[in-house]
């Protein structure tokens, strides 16, 4: 029942993307099309579980045992860093099909705050390891949920009445901060 | 303090070593050219081009799948040095222009007057757009706020978009935000092998002409003086200008729009004038060629189809190499059409036209006696195209058809331009009546004939030669008999003396077609003669190539090919023109040239032949209106000069001239430069009338105009 609680808050009560702001230069810069948004989506899944278990295996025996906590950014990067560098290299080799679907976004997400947030959340809460694995996966795809949603918006804003100062960024960042009043409805769901 | 520095570099040795050896065992063989190609690229990612990133895009210009000027940051320097590490022609890489098809705008019928969101896409919802057409431009401009490059600008005059060459990348913006498709874009390589669609907006002259040429948009150029431009509007689709404007039949003409009201334009005197422009002027109008592809194609026959394939292989960039049995090039209209119609100097303009874009020609050399097709195959030629023609006239199988002075049509003709004997007689009869039997006919009687007696066993509204020839057949003096057929041909020692004939008549059945003869009882009569020409029809002669290749051929003596892509039995070999169709016009052998080699520019480079969605076929419904409205007549004034009947007779000298430059800017201004519905009224206001304006594909063009401009300002 706490994993599914730790599910819910993290994907709608806790929206890493319309809750605790993170990851938002994709969230404007690729939802232009809800194509190029599920490519981004799917890349974010991909790469926020696989570096969660990652960091938070260091975390766990190698920072926390020598109580080098203070590193954990430090750290973090480099291993998300190498981490997708070495997904891409895997990926070319065993999956090309995958590889050119993801494409030029698997390289972006190097330094998308919304991956490096999740691995510091996970090291803040303390949590276990199939915690962080719930909570990785329901905080990715909660990513990816904000991310298509405000995508398929942004589709029909395109072809709106739009007053000519509010075109383009500015409508996009109003109905960014309309959907994340929308998504505190949440709150009190879960903590 | 040592330890937190300690595991630091410990985690980047161990991430780098890990990297490093995967980057070892997991290596991908790729090509080192998209490595090289991708670091001569900007390496901004920014997806312009249209491909997931600069390694894509290095990717698919090292396979060939993108032009070497894909890269819309980079520009012209970028595509240069990609060029010369990959060792491709630059110069020829023609870059994709956006270009619409619409030239309706503010004439454009309207539904209803919409005063809602200035959208195109938004303005489509509502019962499909306030336009009449289907392929209208609904002009609200959503092209010119996705092009990201202010290329696209809407015309305050015509309400419709202009397209800026020089701004122009052809990324395709555009083409995404137009709902209504009209929005294309376009080099040369895709003039050559697009093919008319249903879904285009298509004048009615247009849909007609079998080559689809490009009629509007050259009346429009020879209006504004611009003869060169019209020209190549005209070689884009058709090489042989010079030929065609002479023996064309004009089935433009007969959909012409102005028939409701007056004359019909006289389109093919305008082609013949620009042709005859540069043909007089002697210097030839460049044509862009695309760089080598590497690919060599065999085109066998240097007739008008094979000449029209060579020259739209050679101009996508193939190598071609005509093999003809005669001892020149020009097939048909050379050794089929006598001088009066169309002079041997007159044609090696326009067979020059094609040999100088490097196409080779070896001569005097014949498929099936002198090589055959898989003597071709083996000697490196990706694709093969037959069109050999029909030069096998055939000949009624009466009793007496072993004597002689009886000939073919086609023999009879073809010996004016060879150095065979000629066929000499006093009393020509002349059987059938075709533009071959008018041509027959009249050549007797230049040739000194007395009198030439022309038998047709139709009645006369069935007769298929064009109708100024046959006019013009009876006032040279050809005496014509319809309803007349031949019994039997008869003779002395071996030699022709007489036809005997008899009089029909007709019987028109349920199903349509041909009427059935009936002969008339005891109305035969014996007519003198010592000379009987055959024009019933001609064949290919296909029993050698047949017989040496195992090519399948039709019970009609054609080659059999399929209908959609030209391809015979044996794959890599193409055939068109009248060994496919039968003997059929010039300008649809020199269509089906151009088709054959769309067919075989695919065969060669992908391997596959895609079909043409939607291709038009019959006149469009729409395009069949039955009123003008508001167009005031004006009669056409292009009479062409035409040398008096008594001039004529013993020589083979032109009957037919050429309009003068002011009958043909005249006549162009006669064009209602026509779409699918609209066409161009008297009464709307100067400032709604739309003003045609080049296509961005003809970029000098657009630069003249505004340099007119200028002064005025």
């Amino acid at each position: 029942m706490d994993l599914l609680y730790l599910a819910i808050s993290a994907t709608f009560v806790n929206n890493i993307l319309l809750a605790q702001y993170l990851g938002h230069c994709p969230f404007l810069g690729v939802s232009k099309r809800i194509e190029t948004a599920l490519g981004m989506a799917a890349a974010i899944i991909f790469v926020t579980i696989l570096s969660a278990i990652f960091t938070w295996t260091v975390l766990t025996y190698a920072l926390i045992p020598y109580g080098l906590e203070f590193l954990q950014t430090l750290t973090f990067i480099l291993i998300i860093a190498s981490l997708v560098q070495l997904v891409e290299i895997l990926m070319k080799k065993k999956s090309r099909s995958l590889y050119n679907a993801l494409g030029v976004y698997l390289a972006l997400i190097t330094t998308n705050c919304a991956v490096m947030g999740v691995a510091l959340l996970v090291a803040r809460e303390e949590l276990g390891f199939i915690e962080m694995l719930v909570f990785a996966t329901a905080s990715s795809f909660g990513y990816a949920l904000a991310l298509l949603l405000f995508a398929g918006h942004r589709e029909r804003l395109q072809i709106s009445a739009i007053p000519k100062s509010m075109q383009g960024t500015a409508i996009a960042l109003v109905t960014a901060g309309i959907m994340s009043l929308a998504f505190i409805g949440f709150q009190g769901m879960a903590s | 303090m040592i330890t937190p520095i300690l595991l630091l570099t410990g985690i980047a040795f161990v991430a780098a070593i890990v990297l490093g050896i995967s980057a070892r065992v997991f290596f991908v063989d790729e090509d080192p050219r998209i490595e090289a190609v991708a670091n001569l690229l900007p390496g901004a990612n920014c997806g312009g081009c249209g491909q997931a990133g600069c390694n894509a895009a290095a990717e698919s210009i090292v396979k060939r799948k993108s032009e070497v000027n894909i890269c819309v940051v980079g520009g012209i320097e970028t595509a240069e040095s990609i060029g010369a590490y990959l060792g491709y022609d630059v110069r020829g890489a023609e870059p994709m222009l956006a270009c619409s098809t619409c030239e309706g705008g503010y004439r454009a019928a309207r539904k209803y007057h919409y005063t809602g969101l200035q959208d195109c896409r938004a303005a489509l919802q509502l019962f499909h757009g306030f336009i009449r057409c289907e392929n209208g431009c609904l002009g609200l401009g959503s092209c010119q706020r996705a092009c990201r490059f202010s290329a696209i600008r809407m015309d305050p005059d015509s309400g419709l978009p202009v397209f800026d060459p020089d701004r122009c990348v052809g990324c395709g913006s555009c083409i995404a935000a137009c709902p209504k498709g009209i929005i294309s874009l376009a080099n040369e390589n895709t003039k050559i092998l697009h093919w008319n669609q249903y879904t285009q907006c298509l004048s009615p002259c247009r849909q007609r002409c079998p080559a689809q040429i490009d009629i509007p948009k050259y009346l429009a150029q020879a209006r504004r003086g611009e003869y060169g431009a019209a020209l190549m509007t005209i070689k884009d689709k058709n090489p042989l200008p010079v030929a065609t404007g002479r023996v064309c039949p004009e089935l433009c003409a007969t959909q012409c729009r102005r028939n409701l009201k007056d004359d019909p334009l006289a389109i093919n005197s305008v082609k013949r004038f620009v042709s005859d422009w540069e043909r007089s002027n002697k210097v030839r109008m460049p044509v862009a060629v695309a760089p080598d592809t590497g690919l060599r194609v065999a085109v066998v026959g240097g007739g008008p189809s094979g000449l029209s394939a060579a020259y739209y292989l050679r101009r996508l960039g193939h190598a071609v190499e005509i093999f003809e049995m005669m001892p020149k090039l020009g097939g048909m209209p050379r050794y089929g059409i006598p001088d009066y119609r169309l002079s041997d100097e007159q044609l090696d303009w326009d067979v020059d036209g094609v040999l100088e874009l490097g196409v080779q020609a070896h001569t005097n050399v014949t498929l099936g006696k002198d090589f055959t097709i898989q003597f071709l195959r083996s000697n490196g030629f990706d694709a093969v195209y037959l069109a050999i023609g029909a030069w096998h006239g055939r000949l009624l199988p009466l009793e007496g058809k072993e004597l002689t002075g009886i000939y073919s049509g086609i023999d009879y003709l073809r010996r004016f331009h060879t150095d065979e004997e000629k066929i000499t007689g006093k009393r020509f009869v002349v059987i059938g009546a075709g533009n071959v039997a008018m041509d027959c006919a009249r050549s007797a009687l230049r040739a000194g004939a007395e009198s030439v007696l022309l038998i047709f066993r139709f009645s006369r509204d069935l007769m298929e030669a064009n109708a100024h020839e046959i006019n013009d057949a009876e006032s040279e003096g050809v005496v014509m008999r319809c309803l007349v057929s031949p019994v039997r041909f008869l003779g002395e020692e071996g030699r022709l003396n007489s036809i005997e004939v008899q009089q029909v008549t007709l019987r028109h059945s349920a199903g349509g077609g041909l009427p059935d003869v009936i002969p008339v009882e005891g109305s035969n009569e014996v007519l003198p003669c010592d000379v009987v020409i055959q024009a019933v029809g001609q064949a290919a002669d296909l029993a050698a190539i047949v017989a040496a290749d195992g090519l399948a051929k039709t019970r009609y003596h054609t080659i059999d090919a399929d209908e959609e892509t030209l391809q015979t039995s044996i794959p890599g070999v193409f055939a068109g023109g009248d060994c496919y169709t039968g003997p059929r016009l010039l300008v649809e052998a020199v269509a089906s040239g151009r088709f054959a080699a769309r067919s075989i520019h695919y065969y060669m480079t992908t391997g596959e032949i895609p079909a043409i969605k939607e291709r038009q076929r019959e006149m469009m419904a729409p395009a069949l209106i039955d009123d003008l409205t508001n167009v005031v007549p004006i009669p056409t004034m292009a009479i062409k000069p035409m040398v008096p009947v008594e001039e004529r007779m013993a020589s083979f000298r032109e009957v037919e001239g050429t309009i003068n430059e002011d009958q043909c800017r005249l006549e162009a201004t006669r064009c209602l430069n026509c779409g699918i519905y609209c066409y161009d009224q008297d009464d709307l206001p100067a400032e709604l009338m739309r003003k045609a304006i080049s296509c961005p594909n003809e970029p000098h063009l657009v630069a003249e105009e505004e340099r007119e401009k200028e002064p005025a300002l």
